[in-house]
């Protein structure tokens, strides 16, 4: 798979402030969650954002590790819920989606796209060469002067022949569907997880839009 | 059979002959798409539009009929249309061999036409053949037992200009006779009697008996022999005729199932060969019963070479007035017409069977109304097999103790075995009901036999070693007549997901859980096959089958997972030793190397293309 | 004639030959349809209503009540039966949801609802369907059809009775397909009519799209349980 040629330092690596002892063993009583996103337009990680004050209720027993806030490529430590949004359609996406399923206890699709594929699944009618040459060399804006070319790096994924649902990949736990899910959806689970209820996420809670 | 008529705007005045010949009746549509294909090779658009407009349906609804049979073509097939087919048994005896040559002779690839268009070459599922497989139709005849020798032979004497009939049957055989048919088919009848193949039956006494008799003495005679529907269903007799007879209706009907589209079998073929009588006459008592004046023969398109000679049977029984008008001088009129099908195991299914016999898709109705009230056009319609019919004319002759006393108290009489596969003598057996898979393994001549596939790919995969006592008969292993043998040589992997991809072929895509449903199994056999599975899969799998199985529109929908199950249920060890070792997080169904592959091709082609 | 069936546990007093999924409705237990519409011709397709008959599983829009019948709706498996055959179609097609006319208003969308539907089980299929436009008020999004055949059985152009709306082919290869010139002197009510019925976004209305705000759409406002319940009362 992808190897960097520059060597690469994981932004979880970079130095920074030592918390105090006490809190640090505080926070790690807590059950971790993260949640990362692959092949997605990250409308549902605002949606995880969006549980607002709802989240300030919870904060007493999670602590969340890995999301948006921190932007850390990869979850430094075992976390008991992973949330994770979007598809896979690139090997970078892969590798990060098999590096949650070894590090979390539970693992949940949030949205449409991580569900089932979702918009960018559109693609998967069409063959990848034809994607590509449409993206890359026929498109109106591809640059006139110069040569057109498909980008291909070893820093850059490689995209999969396919937009694969996370499920297809490997094991998925829990499914919130929508697109993007509501924060209600989304709290709700995550509430009767952290609570030790049974996931159930009631009819008024399940969209698909 | 191409004669080269113009296809353009002239097909128009060529479909009015046609729309003459059947009245201009929608309900005929089959047939007269038919009349055009033979006539012009394929159905061309300009004729679909001619025909709809002359049967005020919109083109399109000509099209739903056209395009769901098998062997109608909507483009040029070809000047000789090839169908080789494609079955477990054939795959068994040089199928791999036959098809390459065909493909390296013809010039073409199957599914296609060559460039100087002689030659269409198709896939078919089973022809009814598999005593002598591998084998094929050229047009409407058949060709048995190739070998790459035999296909080299054919193609070029078809190619210097021999009809595919003056290679079947050099001797020239009139298309009416026995011997055009025995020229290209063998009978292979094993073992028989005493009810089917008895020679010299007294036709004209039989139904003069059988007309002295009140119909409803006729429906008394047929319950006392408890015979039961020789389709497989094994729904009694004698009960149908009798709510046939009680149906209200001025008008009904009798109709033989002659569709004998289950792999493996070919008893009816064989009947309809050599004892065609037995199955009209059989018919003809129906007709008595229930007091029926129409009788349709439903025959599959796979037999068109017997089409000729049993409208001769038919005419000859006319003139003998043992049908038609005034039957025997008495006020009984019955009359039977050949409907052809064309390529649709679903039609196999009794209420499909009907609407394909009212010109339409061959798709099974909701029942109720089941067919014996409300049937064709609406008529109160008593379906019954083949065999059943043949084996009616031998009750009425014998009588309905003699009939009971064969066999076993709940199954009676006997049943025709199509034997096929791993054994010394494939063909055909009458057995009593009630002898056990052992006796008929070894009558039949099969060597370390594994497994055996009972009915046909709806029917259930037994286990030689555990299940060889069991008895053939309606309450222990219910045979339809199919009876596939596979030795310890065999895949049985393999012979499963060649039958689930034969359903998701056939099904006709009425209902969601057999048009989903199948093609998700057939992809689950394949992860098996190819070591991606686990246990999981294996749960998925009973339960999808049980889904299946339980919301199912007909018969087909409902059988088709049982060969994953029945084999799952009787060989779970050749499941457990391809499942898959998870190794790491990704799922073992998922195909990595697939999935990334793809991109590097594709930058490839287009920094290629782009050089150039 | 008045009968007496067992439903859910529960004797109830019924008039023989209703078809049983009406039956149901009328006593307040919601069967999830997507083919079957009440006063119209059953066309037991989706088999979305299957419940059990006397034991035998069956779909409950072709069976007319009979005296002492016992039926189950509401059991942990037929539940389950009944939201597979909605994942097996979600699965089948493409339906994105999101980038549909139809959401909102969509059967299956809705029946997706009831049934608890997250995710399917089955592998997605994405098959590749080409959509057909050529009509002058109507368009086609293959991708969106189940073969339900409401379309091909109840519309008819009004001046021959031909069929409007066909099916190609068969099983796995099955395709919806329009008659241009009929569909072309469809009245607009009969467009609208069309597009109605399909349970859908196949059949769609050209020059409508998305004609209501997210939270006022049909089954927004009244959920499509309440409403088949509803209907039913009526």
């Amino acid at each position: 798979m992808t190897r960097p040629i520059q060597p690469e330092i994981p932004s979880h690596t970079l130095p920074a402030a030592t918390l105090d002892p006490q809190t640090r063993a505080k926070r790690e009583e807590k059950i971790q969650v993260a949640m990362i996103a692959l092949c997605g337009c990250w409308g549902c990680t605002l949606s995880f954002l969006d549980m607002d004050e709802n989240l300030l209720r919870l904060l007493d027993k999670i602590n969340i590790t890995r999301s948006s806030l921190t932007d850390v490529k990869r979850i430094p430590h075992r976390c008991a819920i992973g949330f994770i949004e979007g598809g896979v359609a690139n090997d970078e996406n892969i590798e990060t989606l098999e590096h949650f399923r070894e590090n979390c206890d539970i693992l949940i699709s949030v949205g449409a796209c991580a569900v089932w594929g979702g918009v960018p699944a559109m693609r998967n009618m069409v063959p990848l060469g034809e994607c590509l040459k449409e993206a890359y060399l026929d498109a109106p804006t591809a640059e006139t002067d110069a040569p057109p070319r498909i980008p291909h790096h070893p820093d850059i994924p490689k995209i999969t022949t396919h937009v694969y649902p996370c499920h297809e990949v490997v094991k998925m736990d829990y499914f919130i569907p929508g697109c993007p899910p509501d924060a209600a959806s989304i709290f709700k689970v995550l509430d009767d997880l952290v609570n030790g209820r049974e996931v159930d996420l009631p009819t008024s809670l399940i969209r698909y839009d | 059979m191409t004669q080269g008529i113009e296809v353009n705007e002239t097909m128009t005045t060529n479909i009015h002959p046609i729309l003459e010949r059947y009245h201009a009746d929608k309900t005929r549509l089959i047939d007269m798409l038919w009349d055009i294909q033979r006539q012009a090779g394929y159905i061309p658009d300009a004729a679909v539009t001619a025909l709809a407009e002359g049967l005020n349906m919109s083109a399109n609804d000509v099209r739903e009929t056209l395009t769901f049979y098998h062997f109608f073509h909507d483009k040029p097939a070809g000047r000789h249309t090839l169908y080789l087919a494609d079955t477990v048994i054939a795959r068994m005896q040089g199928y791999d061999e036959v098809r390459a040559t065909l493909e390296r002779e013809t010039g073409t690839t199957f599914g296609s036409v060559d460039p100087s268009a002689t030659f269409g070459l198709y896939d078919t599922n089973c022809i009814g053949l598999s005593d002598q497989e591998p084998a094929m139709m050229v047009d409407e005849v058949v060709f048995t037992r190739l070998t790459p020798e035999k296909v080299r032979t054919i193609i070029n004497r078809l190619k210097q200009g021999a009809t595919p009939s003056e290679i079947a049957n050099p001797d020239q055989f009139d298309t009416r006779r026995l011997e055009y048919v025995q020229a290209q088919v063998a009978d292979n009848i094993r073992i028989c009697g005493p009810v089917f193949f008895q020679q010299d039956r007294p036709h004209a006494q039989i139904l003069e008996k059988t007309l002295d008799l009140l119909p409803e003495q006729v429906v008394e005679q047929v319950t006392l022999s408890r015979i039961r529907g020789r389709g497989g269903a094994g729904f009694p007799t004698g009960l149908k005729w009798r709510l046939g007879r009680e149906a209200p209706g001025r008008e009904k009907v009798v109709i033989c199932n002659a569709d004998e589209g289950e792999p493996g079998t070919f008893k009816d073929r064989v009947l309809l060969t050599r004892s065609p009588r037995d199955v009209l006459l059989g018919m003809t008592v129906a007709a008595h019963a229930i007091g029926a004046r129409t009788g349709i023969l439903y025959l599959r398109a796979e037999y068109w070479y017997l089409k000729d000679y049993l409208e001769q049977q038919i005419t000859d029984l006319r003139a003998e007035r043992l049908l038609g008008r005034s039957i025997l001088g008495r006020e009984f009129d019955f009359d039977i017409r050949i409907q052809m099908g064309a390529g649709a195991y679903v039609c196999g299914d009794e209420t499909a069977l009907i609407e394909s016999c009212e010109g339409k898709r061959g798709t099974p109705r909701v029942k109720p109304p089941y067919p014996i009230q409300q049937g064709y056009l609406g008529m109160p319609t008593c379906i019954n097999n083949v065999e059943t019919f043949a084996a009616v004319t031998a009750i009425m002759e014998q009588g309905a103790d003699w009939f009971s006393s064969l066999g076993t108290p709940e199954s009676s009489g006997t049943r025709l075995l199509s034997v096929s596969g791993d054994c010394a003598a494939p063909g055909i057996y009458e057995i009593e009901w009630g002898v056990s898979l052992n006796e008929v393994l070894d009558t039949v001549g099969a060597r370390n036999t594994r497994a055996v596939q009972i009915s046909g790919p709806s029917g259930e995969c037994v286990s030689a070693a555990a299940d060889g006592e069991r008895r053939l008969c309606y309450s222990d292993l219910s045979c339809n007549g199919s009876f596939m043998i596979f030795d310890h040589s065999r895949d049985l992997l393999r012979v499963v997901e060649h039958f689930m991809r034969f359903f998701v072929d056939e099904s006709c895509g009425i209902c969601v859980p057999c048009r989903a449903g199948g093609v998700d199994l057939h992809h689950k056999i394949r992860l098996i096959i190819a070591g991606r599975a686990t246990r999981q899969d294996l749960d998925d799998i009973v339960n999808w089958g049980n889904l299946m199985r339980g919301t199912s529109r007909c018969g087909l929908g409902t059988t088709a997972p049982k060969p994953l199950l029945t084999t799952l249920e009787k060989f779970p060890q050749i499941y457990r030793e391809k499942l898959a070792r998870p190794q790491g997080p990704l799922l073992p169904s998922f195909d990595l190397e697939n999935a990334t592959r793809e991109y590097e091709h594709a930058c490839q082609a287009l920094a290629q293309e782009k050089s150039k | 004639m008045n009968i007496r069936i067992t439903l859910d546990g529960k004797e109830i007093e019924t008039t023989a030959g209703t078809l049983l999924v009406d039956v149901a409705a009328d006593n307040g237990v919601y069967i999830p349809t997507l083919c079957y519409q009440r006063g119209k011709p059953c066309l037991g397709t989706c088999r979305a209503c299957s419940v059990r008959v006397n034991g035998n599983v069956m779909a409950s829009c072709t069976v007319p009540v009979a005296e002492g019948m016992t039926v189950e709706v509401d059991a942990a498996d037929l539940n389950d039966m009944r939201k597979a055959l909605v994942e097996l179609l979600f699965a089948e097609g493409n339906h994105n949801c999101p980038s549909c006319e139809k959401s909102g208003r969509c059967e299956l969308q809705a029946v997706g609802y009831e049934v608890g539907m997250l995710v399917s089980r089955f592998p997605y299929r994405f098959p590749p369907r080409t959509r057909e436009h050529v009509a002058k008020y109507i368009w086609l999004e293959r991708d969106r059809c189940i073969f339900c055949q409401r379309c091909v059985e109840f519309v008819r152009d009004h001046e021959t009775g031909r069929k409007i709306f066909t099916i190609d082919d068969r099983g796995t290869h099955a395709s919806i397909e329009i008659d241009v010139a009929l569909a072309d002197r469809m009245p607009p009510e009969q467009v609208r009519e069309a597009a109605e019925l399909c349970p859908v976004g196949c059949i769609i209305a050209k020059g409508v799209g998305y004609d209501k705000p997210i939270g006022q759409r049909k089954f927004e406002v009244k959920s499509i349980r309440e409403r088949t319940l509803e209907r039913s009362r009526k």
